[in-house]
């Protein structure tokens, strides 16, 4: 199973994303490039993420993702 | 607002599409970004195939061939109704109002109602309740609501948020009274406070078009688009939806009594599949009572998207038998709006090209 860093190098690979606490704040993730961060983790996770809560704060970190995840069930 | 009507029908509907089909594939390449994230993208949002007009292509122009059709197949009479209502944000002009033009190219009679709304996803809707509101007059026999837009021609082929999913369309229904007494439910809101979350921010009297407002530049994401140009907050659009939709939906049903299952489709403003399959998970609504197809075939052409999803999906059973709709708008304004009704069976439920 992919990891989120797997998931976020193959949206964005141009980019190193633990260098960074703010994915959207410093251009790494664009409002598309979220909804592709969804659907990927929904596909890997086996999950369905609430449309309430595809935001851009839920994303913006790996920290804030884990949470994320940990609210459907998923460690990752 | 909640609104109720009665004996109205919607007895014919046609959709007229440019016969121009762009693949998503071909385009990517203007966009500012590496093709495998264009492919990504293409997955998730369902992006593959859209109809635009070529050129100089107007609303006026989609409208009147379709209603040509119309006159020519004998499913309208040139002197029928007494009412033209256009419900398009790319109008001809400024100054006249569309209405007026399309009922002067068809050259109809001087003792009609013409009447423009500038209303984008919501619109058909809009256009909905004022056409049977306009049957409360003894002197209105049917009304013609066309939906139209050309909004291609405002948007930046170098705008990756917005040029894949646009599409160029016309609707038009015939409106008028019916038999039957069930009760149409509808509801409408309106936030003019997030107006900038949709916006074509020059060209009307606050920002005229000028050379200076044609000029592309790159936004944060990549993206070139000039102040002519749509310009949307895909962010504020996507959570609006999620907030305001689902809420709507279930007070529609409740102010009608009724529940989900008893609803034989959903027909929602189709701004991309990602944002449609969300919402129906949110509703508990299967997927496959919630048309989710038409940006992939056609692009997003505004309120258009609803009568184009009716004619696309449902279009044999409309003709040959009545299902309860749920239809659904939201965007532009901020406006959202729903609206329960019985259609079929229509005289005519089609499809055709320009």
């Amino acid at each position: 199973m992919k990891t989120v860093s797997e998931l976020l190098h193959e949206i964005r690979p141009e980019f190193d994303f633990s260098t960074s606490e703010n994915f959207i704040a410093d251009g790494m993730l664009d409002s598309f490039d979220v909804m592709t961060l969804i659907s990927d983790l929904e596909k890997t996770y086996s999950i369905t993420i609430d449309g309430l809560d595809i935001l851009p704060e839920n994303v913006k970190s790996l920290a804030a993702i884990a949470r994320l995840l940990a609210k459907y069930g998923v460690t990752a | 607002m909640n609104l109720r009507f009665a004996n109205r029908a919607v007895s014919g509907l046609l959709t007229v599409l440019p016969a121009n089909e762009r693949l998503f594939v071909d385009e990517m390449t203007a966009f500012n970004f590496p093709a495998a994230r264009s492919l990504k993208l293409k997955q998730v949002m369902g992006y593959d195939k859209h109809r635009l007009v070529d050129g100089q292509v107007c609303v006026s122009d989609l409208a009147v061939h379709g209603m040509e059709h119309l006159f020519s197949h004998g499913l309208l009479g040139r002197d029928d109704f007494d009412a033209l209502i256009v419900v398009t944000q790319t109008g001809d002009y400024l100054m006249p109002p569309t209405s007026n033009v399309i009922q002067g190219r068809l050259g109809l009679k001087h003792d009609m109602f013409c009447i423009d709304i500038n209303q984008g996803c919501a619109g058909f809707l809009i256009g909905l309740m004022q056409g049977f509101m306009l049957l409360d007059q003894p002197g209105v026999r049917k009304v013609v609501l066309i939906n139209a837009d050309v909004m291609s021609r405002k948007v930046s082929a170098q705008d990756r948020n917005s040029y894949p999913l646009i599409g160029d369309a016309a609707s038009i229904a015939v409106l008028e009274r019916s038999e039957d007494p069930t009760t149409i439910h509808a509801n409408l809101k309106m936030d003019g406070t997030r107006r900038d979350a949709l916006i074509i921010p020059a060209g009307g009297m606050r920002l005229p078009a000028s050379p200076e407002t044609a000029v592309r530049e790159a936004d944060a994401e990549g993206n070139l688009r000039a102040p002519d140009n749509l310009r949307m907050d895909g962010s504020a659009v996507f959570n609006f939806v999620q907030t305001e939709v689902p809420p709507m939906i279930d007070a529609l049903l409740q102010q009608a009594g009724t529940t989900k299952e008893a609803v034989d489709s959903f027909v929602f403003h189709q701004p991309n599949r990602f944002m449609l399959h969300k919402l129906a998970e949110k509703m508990q609504i299967p997927y496959e009572k919630m048309p989710s197809n038409i940006v992939e075939h056609f692009g997003n052409s505004s309120g258009v998207t609803i009568p184009l999803a009716l004619a696309f999906n449902l279009g044999e059973r409309l003709r040959t038998s009545r299902l309860n709709i749920c239809l659904a708008g939201f965007g532009v304004g901020l406006t959202w709006s729903s609206m329960l009704l019985p259609l079929g069976p229509m005289q005519f439920c089609e499809m055709i090209d320009y």
